[in-house]
C-alpha cells in the first residue's frame, strides 16, 4: 500500500503523459511516440490505483478478469474493424465511456464508503453534486451515442426526426434534469438518483434523432466532448487529478473539434443542434427542377483527359467510403503518376461521417500524408489544374454556396472545383447531396458526369489509362 | 482560513482546459480521427474509479450491488482503452511519406 501523496503525484504524472499524447498528434512522425505516452500514462494509473487499495485477496483476481474481458474484446475489435468503420467505432466507444462514467457514479452512490464520501444517505453535498453532474453527462453520452452509432450503421434512418413541440419537451426535461439534481442533493433520495439517471437517458436519445446524417462530424465530436466532461465529474467526485485532466483535455478537444466542424459548413452549433437540417428545404428544390442538360460520359472519356492532363486534383467524399473504393483510387493515381502527371488531394473539412474520416482512408491506401491537402491549403490550385476528379463528394464542392445568398448552404467554404479546365465527377445520379439542393456544378460546360459506383468507375478508368 | 481542496482541483480543471485548448488547436487535421480515438482511450482512465468500486466489498461479500456496477465499468472502460489505444496505433502506422525515390 503506498501513500496517498505519493499516490496524487503518480495520477499527475499520467495526467501529463495524456497532455504529451495528445501533443504528440501535431504531427504524424511525433505521433506514435504520443500514442505510446499515452499507454504508458493508463498503465500508471491503474497499477497505482492497484497498489493504493493494496488489496490482492479474491477480489484482486475478479477484477482482472474483467478487465482482461473487455480489454480482450477491445483488441478483437481493435484488429477487425475496417476503416470505413472509423465513425461507428468511435461512436460505440464514446457510448462505452457514458456508460463507465454512470456506472462508477451508480457505484459510488450505493457504497460512498469506499471512496471516502461518507455514508449511503449521507453523502458530502459536493461530492453529491459531482456525481450527479457526472451520472446525468454520462447518460446523455451513453444513449445519445447509441443513436450515432444506429445512424451511422444504418440501422437507424439517417435523415433527421423531427416532431412538433420537440424543443419545447427537451427544453422541459433539460429543466428537470437540474431540479432533480436540486432535489437530490437536499433529500438524498435514491429513487430520485434512478429517476435523475431515467430522464438524462431518455434527454441523450431525444437530442440526436432529430440531427441528419451529414451533420454527424458535428455529434461525434459533440459526443466526445461530453464523454470529457463526464469524466472530469467523476474526476471531482473521487477526488483523482488523472481524471480531471483527461476529463478537461477530452472535453475542449470534442469542443474544439465541434467548433471546426461546424465553422466547416457555416452552420452555427445550436443550428446543428436543433437539427431537422435538409427536411426543410426539400419542397423549395423539388419546384424549381427545371430539366437542364448534363453532360455524361463513360471511362473512356475520362481516362482520355486525364493522360492529356499535367495536373489532377482528387476531391474525396463520403461516396468513396460508402463504396471502399480508396484503393482502386489509388491504383489509378499510380499510373497517372507514371505519366508523370501531377496529383493531390483535396479534404473539406466536413467531408465523410467524422472529422479526419477521408484522411485515415486514404492513409489506409497508402497514399502519402503530404500529397494530402486541406480547403485552404489548396484551394488556388483548383484554377491551375487541368482536371478535378469528384469522387463521392458533393455539396462540398457547390458553387450555390459562392454565389446564391438564397442557398441554405450560402457562405459554407467549399471547394473552387469549378475553376478547373475539366472537371470529372463520379456519382451515381443526379440526386441532390445532403442539404438537398441541385449542384450547379453538375451543369457545367467543364463538367464531365460519370454515372456509376465509385469504385468501379475507378477501376475502369485505370484499365482505360 | 484554510482553502477547501476543492478550489486546488477546480483550478487543476480550468488549467487543463487551457492546456487542451492549446494542445488541440496544434492538431493537424488529418489526425483528427486518431485524435478521436485515442482521447477515447484515454477518458477510459475512469477505469481507477471502477477499479475502486470493484475491490471495495469485504472478504466475504465480494458481489455486492455496488461492486459488480463496479466490475462492469472495469470491463466497459478496458474495452476501451484496449480497442482505443491499439486502433489509433493501427491508424497511425499508416500515415506515411512520400518515397524519396522519385
Amino acid at each position: 500500500m503506498i501513500s496517498a501523496n505519493l499516490s496524487a503525484i503518480f495520477y499527475l504524472i499520467s495526467g501529463v503523459l495524456f497532455i504529451l499524447a495528445l501533443r504528440g498528434l501535431s504531427s504524424p512522425e511525433s505521433s506514435r511516440q504520443g500514442n505510446f505516452f499515452g499507454i504508458l500514462g493508463m498503465i500508471i494509473a491503474i497499477t497505482v490505483t492497484f497498489l493504493s487499495i493494496g488489496n490482492f485477496s479474491t477480489g484482486f483476481v475478479v477484477v482482472l478478469i474483467f478487465l482482461l474481458i473487455g480489454g480482450l474484446i477491445g483488441a478483437f475489435i481493435a484488429y477487425k474493424i475496417p476503416m470505413t468503420a472509423m465513425p461507428e467505432l468511435v461512436a460505440g466507444f464514446h457510448s462505452l465511456v457514458g456508460l463507465a462514467a454512470v456506472f462508477v457514479a451508480i457505484a459510488a452512490f450505493l457504497n460512498p464508503g469506499a471512496f471516502n464520501l461518507g455514508s449511503p444517505g449521507n453523502i458530502k453535498l459536493g461530492s453529491l453534486i459531482e456525481m450527479s453532474i457526472g451520472a446525468a453527462v454520462g447518460a446523455i453520452t451513453f444513449s445519445g451515442s447509441i443513436i450515432a452509432f444506429l445512424k451511422l450503421q444504418g440501422i437507424m434512418s439517417g435523415s433527421p426526426l423531427t416532431f412538433k413541440g420537440q424543443h419545447l419537451l427537451n427544453a422541459l426535461i433539460l429543466i428537470s434534469i437540474i431540479i432533480l439534481t436540486y432535489l437530490l442533493c437536499s433529500t438524498q433520495s435514491s429513487n430520485l438518483f434512478w429517476i435523475l439517471l431515467a430522464v438524462s437517458f431518455l434527454i441523450g436519445f431525444l437530442l440526436i434523432i432529430p440531427i441528419g446524417g451529414a451533420d454527424m462530424p458535428v455529434v461525434i465530436s459533440m459526443l466526445n466532448s461530453y464523454s470529457g466532461w463526464a469524466a472530469a465529474g467523476i474526476g471531482f467526485t473521487l477526488e483523482n487529478t488523472a481524471l480531471i485532466i483527461t476529463g478537461a483535455l477530452v472535453g475542449s478537444s470534442g469542443a474544439i473539434l465541434s467548433y471546426i466542424m461546424c465553422k466547416g459548413m457555416n452552420r452555427s452549433f445550436f443550428n446543428v443542434i436543433l437539427g431537422g437540417f435538409g427536411a426543410t428545404e426539400q419542397s423549395l428544390s423539388s419546384q424549381n427542377k427545371e430539366q437542364r442538360p448534363v453532360k455524361s460520359g463513360n471511362a473512356d472519356d475520362a481516362a482520355f483527359l486525364m493522360k492529356n492532363a499535367s495536373s489532377v486534383i482528387i476531391v474525396p467524399g463520403y461516396g468513396m467510403a460508402v463504396a471502399q473504393a480508396q484503393h482502386a483510387l489509388r491504383e489509378m493515381v499510380d499510373t497517372l503518376k507514371k505519366n508523370d502527371i501531377k496529383v493531390s488531394y483535396a479534404i473539406h473539412p466536413v467531408a465523410g461521417r467524422m472529422p479526419g474520416h477521408m484522411n485515415v482512408l486514404l492513409a489506409e491506401a497508402n497514399v502519402p500524408y503530404d500529397e494530402v491537402f486541406e480547403l485552404e491549403e489548396i484551394n488556388n490550385d483548383f484554377a491551375n489544374a487541368d482536371v478535378a476528379f469528384v469522387i463521392g463528394a458533393n455539396d462540398v464542392t457547390n458553387p450555390v454556396a459562392k454565389t446564391d445568398p438564397q442557398s441554405p448552404i450560402y457562405g459554407m467554404p467549399v471547394l473552387d472545383v469549378e475553376k478547373c479546365k475539366s472537371v470529372l465527377f463520379v456519382k451515381r445520379s443526379l440526386s441532390p447531396g445532403y442539404a438537398g439542393i441541385d449542384n450547379d456544378l453538375f451543369y457545367k460546360e467543364n463538367t464531365l458526369m460519370l454515372f456509376a459506383d465509385a469504385k468501379k468507375m475507378t477501376e475502369e478508368i485505370t484499365k482505360n489509362l | 482560513m484554510e482553502i477547501d481542496p476543492f478550489i486546488f482541483r477546480l483550478s487543476i480543471f480550468i488549467l487543463s482546459i487551457f492546456i487542451g485548448y492549446y494542445v488541440v488547436w496544434s492538431v493537424t487535421p488529418s489526425l483528427h480521427t486518431p485524435l478521436m480515438s485515442v482521447t477515447n482511450a484515454i477518458s477510459s482512465v475512469i477505469i481507477v474509479g471502477a477499479i475502486i468500486a470493484g475491490l471495495a466489498g469485504d472478504a466475504d461479500s465480494i458481489f455486492n450491488t455496488s461492486s459488480i456496477f463496479g466490475f462492469f465499468a472495469i470491463s466497459l472502460a478496458a474495452i476501451n482503452i484496449f480497442g482505443g489505444f491499439l486502433v489509433t496505433q493501427r491508424m497511425l502506422a499508416m500515415y506515411k511519406k512520400k518515397k524519396k525515390d522519385k
